[in-house]
């Protein structure tokens, strides 16, 4: 599916984002208190560490046996009167939530928060076959009403302020509004409560699905995930298959860390367990229910080079923390998923190819590992798609042939002795008092805004047999 | 105890080339805590920016060289943790051969950031500063979070006499540097290290101590442009005798 963004480069993007002031302090102002507030429950929370092994060890053990828990879920929805789908590509899993909607003859169709359904692009699908897609968390809403796409994992409208958001509210609804989050959420929650009492079909994503009871879990904090799984008469549930734990217990180690690492809640506001449609005698909750599991490349990692990328619980931690993220937001990144868990996951649904720049879009400083609930290690699989970018070919061959030259000179003392002064001969035109302020070509890209250090005079390896005699000098000089 | 050390510099491409002042500092400085220096001939880089842009074939092949110029080394000392981490993480997962394997496991386990061989090898932890006045501290990545060290620069510098030590806010925070990341998104490494030099102007130090050389090389970069009067030095650089 083609990504509007995609038209300009990463750089470009990212320069873009850069200059946008409300995004700079939009961007700062949430992901700082985002930091804050992880920080502090997990300050006051001793367990917190071993729950995080916990967890990791509950994903490994998950995904090397993950075929036969899929059945065991199946089996267990099955029984209780649900339906489960398998999607191996986006377009399979539009597919089938497409003919879900026609079937239930729906002409609205309220939303939770959902990634997976961002992911397949569903609500454009939707829209094309005349099913008006409402989102109804206060986040995709306002993203909705912009007619953007979610710049975060958890927070979908982190790049908007609350003015931003006031003069949205105020162009649509044609009337003053404050820049007051209260009113704001006020306001959606008018215009959305009769969405909840019109539509027919309910779609939510899905933050675990229980296999051994057959329960569907939304972790939300609006109260909104209850209303779309409960008003409706069908509720669809759209989830990538790794996303399965095995039992209740398994469940309650991720609950104990997702809320503290996505928002530094202990627990969200609302944690809703949902086991198949409405049974006989019961009040609410649909008449039918499904379960959609998307692979969309993701069973193709589980013996691949991004396989630690399907632990993840979508907390949105290591956008966060990520000082790329921080500065550019999540739009620049092109795809659906942003930030550095975005990079793996763009890869792994759409290819190498499509993190060429992106890979690179990260300093490796691995603020992500330590502020990841089960410890991905990011970095490490950056490189390795840097490394398959290099190896594939798919690097421009300027870059590649540049890096080989290092690689030779590197492998070579003495052309790499040569380094200094050649450096100092080719310096010379540029250098100013130690420094250099401006050079050209891919090394401009350095000067532009810093100075570089001028090759020394004389190189470590060019002093070293001066500061050899000198201890041997100390040392006959404290022999006598 | 100290009598009987030795060591071998790691000197490091950006070392060598940039920053020889600090590989100076460093012999000196450890000849005079009495640990015999040696600078094993043949040296070039680690590596490590082949291997982080994905050249890992000839990261190795820069890795199998390194390794034995270090066969004969009782510690080796390195001054950057990025480089320190490269050798220490990912030399042994270089090689492909067992016995080389076995040659990296060993000069992981005796290479040490120069901080941590200060703190924990030779165990000296009082200096005095040549630089008066206040002095504040950027945790580099890899030292931080590749080798989880965050102890033995902080151990020295709140104990070096005659400076102030104050605390940076957000020190763990990435300076922007990132290796080819710096050209590759140069407008995002600058911006990241505007948010750096701001948090180390607001500390009111002079002098900005990091223990890396690609760090240092990103700030000092940005501190020169920006006409600051914050100087950026290795940490080498401010220790004298007692």
């Amino acid at each position: 599916m083609s990504e509007p963004e995609l038209a300009t480069p990463l750089r470009q993007r990212a320069a873009r984002a850069l200059g946008d002031r409300f995004l700079k302090q939009a961007l700062d102002i949430a992901t700082t208190k985002f930091i804050d507030l992880r920080r502090d429950a997990f300050g006051d929370f001793p367990e917190g560490e071993a729950l995080r092994d916990r967890a990791r060890a509950i994903k490994e053990a998950t995904l090397q046996s993950l075929d036969r828990y899929v059945d065991q879920l199946v089996d267990n929805i099955e029984r209780l009167g649900g339906h489960v789908h398998y999607a191996a590509t986006a377009d399979e899993a539009r597919a089938i939530v497409l003919d879900i909607a026609r079937a239930s003859g729906a002409r609205m169709a309220v939303k939770s928060k959902s990634m997976a359904t961002e992911e397949i692009h569903l609500n454009e699908a939707l829209e094309a076959i005349g099913v008006t897609p409402v989102e109804t968390d206060l986040g995709e809403y306002i993203i909705q009403l912009a007619h953007e796409r979610p710049s975060h994992i958890i927070a979908p409208a982190i790049h908007k302020t609350k003015g931003q958001v006031a003069e949205l509210f105020a162009k649509e609804l044609k009337r003053e509004v404050p820049a007051d989050p209260e009113v704001l959420t006020r306001i959606a929650r008018e215009e959305l409560r009769q969405k909840f009492l019109q539509a027919d079909l309910g779609i939510t994503g899905a933050n675990f699905a229980v296999a051994d009871t057959g329960t569907v879990v939304l972790v939300t904090n609006e109260g909104n995930g209850r209303m779309v799984t409960s008003l409706p008469r069908v509720h669809v549930a759209v989830m990538g298959v790794e996303k399965l734990v095995p039992s209740m217990t398994d469940l309650m180690v991720f609950l104990a860390i997702l809320a503290k690492s996505a928002t530094g809640q202990k627990l969200s506001v609302y944690t809703t367990l949902v086991r198949g449609p409405r049974r006989a005698g019961e009040l609410e909750g649909p008449e039918d229910f499904h379960l959609v599991l998307i692979d969309n490349g993701r069973i193709a990692q589980l013996a691949g080079p991004l396989r630690e990328a399907l632990y993840c619980l979508r907390c949105g931690a290591c956008l966060n923390v990520c000082p790329v993220y921080r500065q550019i937001g999540g739009h620049a990144y092109g795809y659906t998923y942003p930030g550095p868990i975005g990079i793996l996951l763009t890869a792994m649904l759409n290819g190498p190819r499509s993190v060429k720049d992106l890979a690179h879009a990260s300093s490796l400083c691995g603020a992500c590992v330590d502020a990841c609930p089960v410890r991905i290690d990011i970095p490490r699989m950056l490189i390795e798609l840097r490394k398959e970018v290099a190896e594939k070919g798919i690097a421009p061959w300027s870059e590649r042939v540049l890096f080989k030259m290092l690689a030779h000179v590197l492998g070579s003392p003495p052309l790499y002795r040569l380094a200094g002064p050649i450096g100092r001969l080719l310096q010379r035109p540029f250098t100013r008092g130690g420094v250099i302020p401006r050079l050209p070509l891919f090394l401009g890209e350095w000067t532009r805004t810093r100075d570089l250090p001028a090759v020394a005079p004389r190189t470590f390896s060019e002093r070293w047999s001066a500061l050899a005699l000198e201890a041997d000098h100390a040392h006959t000089e404290s022999a006598r | 105890m100290t009598a009987s050390v030795r060591a071998s510099l790691m000197i490091t491409c950006l070392g060598d080339m940039f920053f020889p002042e600090v590989g100076v500092a460093i012999v000196r400085l450890l000849r005079r805590l009495g640990v015999a220096v040696d600078f094993p001939p043949g040296q070039t880089c680690c590596g490590l920016p082949l291997f982080n842009s994905g050249y890992h074939d000839e990261a190795a092949a820069v890795a199998r060289r390194m390794i034995p110029l270090f066969r004969n080394s009782e510690h080796v000392v390195v001054p950057s943790g990025s480089c320190a981490w490269m050798v220490k993480h990912e030399y042994p997962g270089l090689m492909k051969d067992a016995g080389l394997r076995r040659e990296a496991d060993e000069l992981a386990r005796r290479t040490w950031e120069l901080s941590q061989f200060l703190v924990r090898v030779v165990r000296k932890t009082r200096f005095t500063s040549a630089v008066k006045g206040r002095i504040t501290y950027h945790d580099s990545c890899h030292l931080l979070r590749g080798l989880h060290e965050a102890e033995t620069p902080r151990t020295i510098l709140k104990d070096l006499q005659g400076a102030e030590f104050v605390e940076l806010p957000a020190s763990d925070e990435c300076c922007g540097f990132g290796g080819s990341f710096a050209v590759r998104l140069p407008e995002v490494s600058t911006a990241i290290l505007d948010r750096k030099l701001a948090n180390v102007e607001a500390t009111g130090a002079e002098c900005l101590v990091a223990c890396d050389a690609g760090c240092l090389m990103q700030m000092r970069g940005g501190l020169s442009r920006r006409g600051s009067k914050v100087r950026a030095v290795h940490l080498a650089e401010l220790l004298t005798d007692e």
